[in-house]
C-alpha cells in the first residue's frame, strides 16, 4: 500500500536498526509521547530491533487513558437520561468511571453511538431534532480542530439540541510536567506528529532548550519511530538538545494555520485534570464564550459521584516512564482488559494493554 | 511539580448482565460458554467445543450445529442474512469433516417486514443451499411487534455426514503441524462495516461469504491427514488460532507477512482502526496439517476455487503453550491474544 510499505520495510528498518547500534555508545532512556507510538511499537515488536542501551518508555498521550475519570462518570450520566444521545469515539466506551463505562450505560439502555467523526454526531442531530446529541470530545490537538469544526458548525446552523463534553489535553505541558519531577528519567522526547501536523513545533523549542533534552518529532510507522530513535541518539550522544523533525512529510514547524484557527475560535487554554497524574496547568482547552452553551457539563446538571481508587494499579507511574506495565503487581493478573484497573489497561493505545496485547512473552 | 499523584479508581465490573462482547466471539463469549452453559449442559460431544458436535445416532457418526445470525444491514456487498445463515452453518460442519446434508431455518420476522425483503432473502438462501449441496428440510416462523426485532433474525441447525474416518479437532493439533489460512481475510467484516460507515471504495469490498465444504471435501479426498479446521469468523483468525492454541495447549508461530489480505481490505483496516487479524470472515479457514504433507495440502487447496489464495501462515509449536505469536513484517515478534471485547476504533 502505497504510503505505508515503505514505512514498513525490512530492509530500510534493518538499515536503521545497524545505525542506531553504531551510534550508541552508552544507556539511554527515551519516551515517546503519543499512545499511537506506542501502539506501533509493540505491534510490530519494534523493541526486538533496539540495542540493549536504548529503553523506551511509553508516555501520557493516550487521550483515553487521560481523560478524568469525573468525565467518564457525566458521559455515563448523561447516557442514562432518556433524552439523550451519547456519541464517542470506540474507544472510549470500555474506559472505566467509578462505577461503569458506556458500554455498561449502553447495556442498561443508553442510547451510545459510536461515531468514526465528530461531524457524524452533528448529522445526527440535524436528523433526530427530538433529542439532544451530545458528543464526547476527547483527545490532543490533533482531534481539537475537527472537534472545533464540529461546535462551530452547530453553532451556525442554531442547533440546539448539539452539545460536546470536552476533555482536550495539550501535549507540551505534559512534557513539561514530566521534565520538572525530580524523579524524571527521561533523556530525550519522541514527540507525537500528528499534533505537531496541527500545532507545528514551535512550543517545543523553549522546553528543549530549559530542560537540555532532545526533542524529535516523530511518526506512526516503524521505520519513522527508528528514524526518530536514531535521531534522539545522535543528540544525546552529541550533548546536542534540540528540536528536530523526523516528520517532515506531514508536519510544518508553524503546523496547519487554518486548523489552528478554528481551534483559537471556539476553544480557550485551561487547567485540566490528567488521569494518573494530577491536575496540570494551562494543559487543557475549555469552549470559549459564545460557545460554552453547547458544553454538555452545563446542559446537563449532575452530581459527580465520588471516585473509588485502587491502591494496586501503578499507572502515575507507568504514564510517567518510571515503572513498565509489567513491573506492576496485577499486570496480567488482576488488571487485565476485560477487567481494568486502571485506564491504560483500557485502549490498545494503553501503554498497559499494548503490553499485554502484543508483549506478554517477553514479560514471562 | 514535585511528584506525580497516583490517582487511579478501580472500576466495578459489569457482570451483572449480559454485553455486546458476550457475542463477540472473543474472551467474554469464552468466559460466557465457560461459567453459565458447559456447566450447565456438559455431556462430552459439547466439551470437546468444536465448530459442532461430533455425535452417534442409530449407529452412525453425525456432525451437528446450529448457529444465529443477526446482521446488520440485512444487505451487504456480496451477500444477505440468508445466504450467510446457509453458509455459516453449512461451515461449521464442514470444519467437523462432514459433508453438510440437512439445514433447519428458524425466522423472527419485525412486524412491518416488506415481503419484497424476506422473498429476497429466501431466494438467496435457496441458491446458497444448492451451491453447498445441502437441503432444508424443516423451518419455523415467528413474528414480534415491530421495535422488537431488527427486519429478519434468522436462526439455521445442521446435520453432516462422515464418509472418511479421519478424526478432526484441536485433539489432534500436533506441535510440527503447518498452519494453512484458506484465503485472503478481513473482506466479509469490512464489507459490512464499510455499509455501515458509508464508507466507498473505488472498488467494493465484497463479503467472502462461501460455502467450505468444497475445499475439505478436496482435501480429504487427496488423502492430506487433516488434524483440525476451524473457520476464521467473530473474532477472525486470532481468535480461531488462541482458541486451538489454548484448547489443545501448544504454541502458535505465525509470519504477518505470508497471510494474505487485500489491499483494499488493509486500507480500509488502516482507516478504520481495526486490525485484519481480528476481523470477522465468513468463507475462510485455518487447516492444521502435518508438515510433510503442507505443499501438498497447498497444492489442493489453491485449485478449489474459493480457497485460490490459501498460503501457509505459520506453525504449532511446543513454546508457550496456550499463547499465538506472530512475526512482524519488520522482523519483530509480538503476541497475538484474542479478542478482548469488541474491536473498537482508536481515536488518532
Amino acid at each position: 500500500m502505497k504510503f505505508l510499505d515503505e514505512y514498513r520495510d525490512r530492509a530500510a528498518v534493518e538499515r536503521l536498526s545497524r545505525a542506531i547500534r553504531r551510534a550508541v555508545t552508552r544507556p539511554w532512556t527515551i519516551m515517546e509521547i503519543c499512545g499511537g507510538q506506542t501502539h506501533t511499537i509493540l505491534k510490530s515488536g519494534l523493541e526486538d530491533l533496539l540495542p540493549r542501551e536504548i529503553t523506551l518508555v511509553h508516555g501520557p498521550g493516550c487521550p483515553v487513558c487521560v481523560t478524568p475519570v469525573e468525565l467518564i462518570d457525566k458521559a455515563v450520566a448523561i447516557a442514562a437520561r432518556p433524552e439523550a444521545m451519547m456519541c464517542s469515539f470506540g474507544d472510549m466506551l470500555r474506559v472505566p468511571g467509578s462505577q461503569s463505562s458506556l458500554f455498561d450505560a449502553k447495556a442498561r439502555g443508553g442510547d451510545v453511538r459510536i461515531v468514526y467523526s465528530p461531524m457524524d454526531a452533528v448529522k445526527l442531530a440535524r436528523m433526530n431534532p427530538e433529542r439532544q446529541v451530545v458528543f464526547f470530545a476527547v483527545g490532543f490537538e490533533t482531534t481539537a480542530p475537527a472537534n472545533a469544526m464540529a461546535v462551530w458548525q452547530a453553532a451556525r446552523e442554531g442547533l440546539a439540541n448539539f452539545s460536546v463534553l470536552v476533555a482536550h489535553v495539550l501535549v507540551p505541558p505534559a512534557i513539561e510536567a514530566i521534565l520538572s519531577a525530580e524523579n524524571c528519567r527521561v533523556q530525550a522526547f519522541l514527540a507525537p506528529g500528528h499534533v505537531c501536523a496541527v500545532v507545528g513545533f514551535k512550543d517545543y523549542e523553549p522546553l528543549a532548550a530549559r530542560y537540555r533534552v532532545p526533542i524529535v518529532v516523530t511518526g506512526f510507522e516503524p521505520v519513522d519511530l527508528l528514524e526518530g530513535v536514531w535521531m534522539a541518539a545522535q543528540q544525546l550522544e552529541a550533548g546536542r538538545a534540540e528540536v528536530e523533525n523526523q516528520y517532515s512529510r506531514a508536519v510544518a514547524r508553524e503546523g496547519n494555520r487554518p486548523a489552528q484557527k478554528i481551534v483559537a475560535e471556539v476553544f480557550e487554554v485551561g487547567p485540566r485534570q490528567w488521569r494518573g497524574i494530577g491536575e496540570i496547568p494551562s494543559s487543557g482547552l475549555r469552549l470559549r464564550g459564545p460557545y460554552r452553551q453547547f458544553d454538555a457539563a452545563e446542559r446537563f446538571e449532575m452530581a459527580a459521584p465520588g471516585a473509588r481508587e485502587s491502591a494496586d494499579c501503578i499507572s502515575g507511574l507507568v504514564l510517567q516512564g518510571l515503572k513498565k506495565p509489567y513491573e506492576c503487581r496485577v499486570f496480567g493478573t488482576g488488571c487485565t482488559p476485560e477487567r481494568p484497573l486502571g485506564a491504560p489497561m483500557v485502549s490498545s493505545e494503553g501503554a498497559c494493554a499494548a503490553y499485554y496485547l502484543y508483549g506478554r512473552h517477553k514479560a514471562r | 511539580m514535585k511528584e506525580f499523584t497516583l490517582t487511579c479508581p478501580a472500576p466495578l465490573a459489569a457482570e451483572d448482565r449480559i454485553l455486546l462482547a458476550h457475542g463477540g466471539g472473543g474472551k467474554l463469549t469464552n468466559q460466557l460458554i465457560e461459567r453459565v452453559f458447559l456447566p450447565a449442559f456438559s455431556n462430552p460431544a459439547l466439551e470437546a467445543r468444536h465448530d459442532g458436535a461430533v455425535v452417534r445416532a442409530g449407529g452412525e457418526r453425525l456432525a451437528f450445529t446450529t448457529d444465529s445470525y443477526v446482521v446488520r444491514p440485512l444487505f451487504f456487498p456480496g451477500g444477505n442474512i440468508g445466504d450467510l445463515a446457509v453458509n455459516g452453518t453449512v461451515n461449521d460442519l464442514a470444519m467437523c469433516g462432514a459433508r453438510p446434508r440437512y439445514l433447519s431455518t428458524g425466522f423472527i420476522l419485525e412486524e412491518g417486514l416488506p415481503f419484497e425483503t424476506l422473498r429476497a432473502i429466501v431466494e438467496s438462501m435457496r441458491e446458497a443451499a444448492a451451491a453447498a449441496g445441502v437441503e432444508l428440510v424443516t423451518g419455523d416462523t415467528k413474528v414480534v411487534d415491530k421495535g422488537k426485532g431488527d427486519g429478519v433474525f434468522i436462526n439455521t441447525a445442521g446435520i453432516g455426514v462422515f464418509e472418511h474416518d479421519v478424526e478432526i479437532g484441536p485433539h489432534k493439533v500436533t506441535p510440527g503441524d503447518a498452519v494453512i489460512v484458506s484465503g485472503d481475510l478481513g473482506a466479509h467484516g469490512v464489507a459490512i462495516l464499510s455499509v455501515r460507515e458509508g464508507l466507498e471504495f473505488e472498488a467494493p469490498i465484497v463479503s467472502d461469504t462461501a460455502p467450505l465444504w468444497a475445499p475439505v471435501e478436496a482435501l480429504l479426498a487427496a488423502g492430506v491427514e487433516v488434524h483440525c479446521l476451524r473457520d476464521a469468523t467473530r473474532g477472525g483468525l486470532a481468535s480461531a488460532l488462541n482458541e486451538i492454541a489454548s484448547a489443545r495447549g501448544v504454541g502458535v508461530r505465525i509470519r504477518e507477512a505470508d497471510i494474505p489480505v487485500e489491499e483494499a481490505v488493509r486500507g480500509a483496516c488502516e482507516i478504520l482502526g481495526l486490525d485484519p487479524l481480528y476481523v470477522a470472515n465468513e468463507g475462510r479457514f485455518a487447516a492444521f496439517v502435518p508438515a510433510a504433507q503442507a505443499a501438498q495440502a497447498l497444492d489442493v487447496l489453491r485449485a478449489v476455487a474459493v480457497s485460490r489464495r490459501a498460503a501457509i501462515a505459520g506453525e504449532v509449536v511446543e513454546d508457550g503453550p496456550g499463547v499465538v505469536v506472530m512475526e512482524s513484517r519488520i522482523g519483530g515478534n509480538r503476541v497475538v491474544d484474542m479478542l478482548s471485547g469488541e474491536q473498537l476504533p482508536r481515536i488518532c
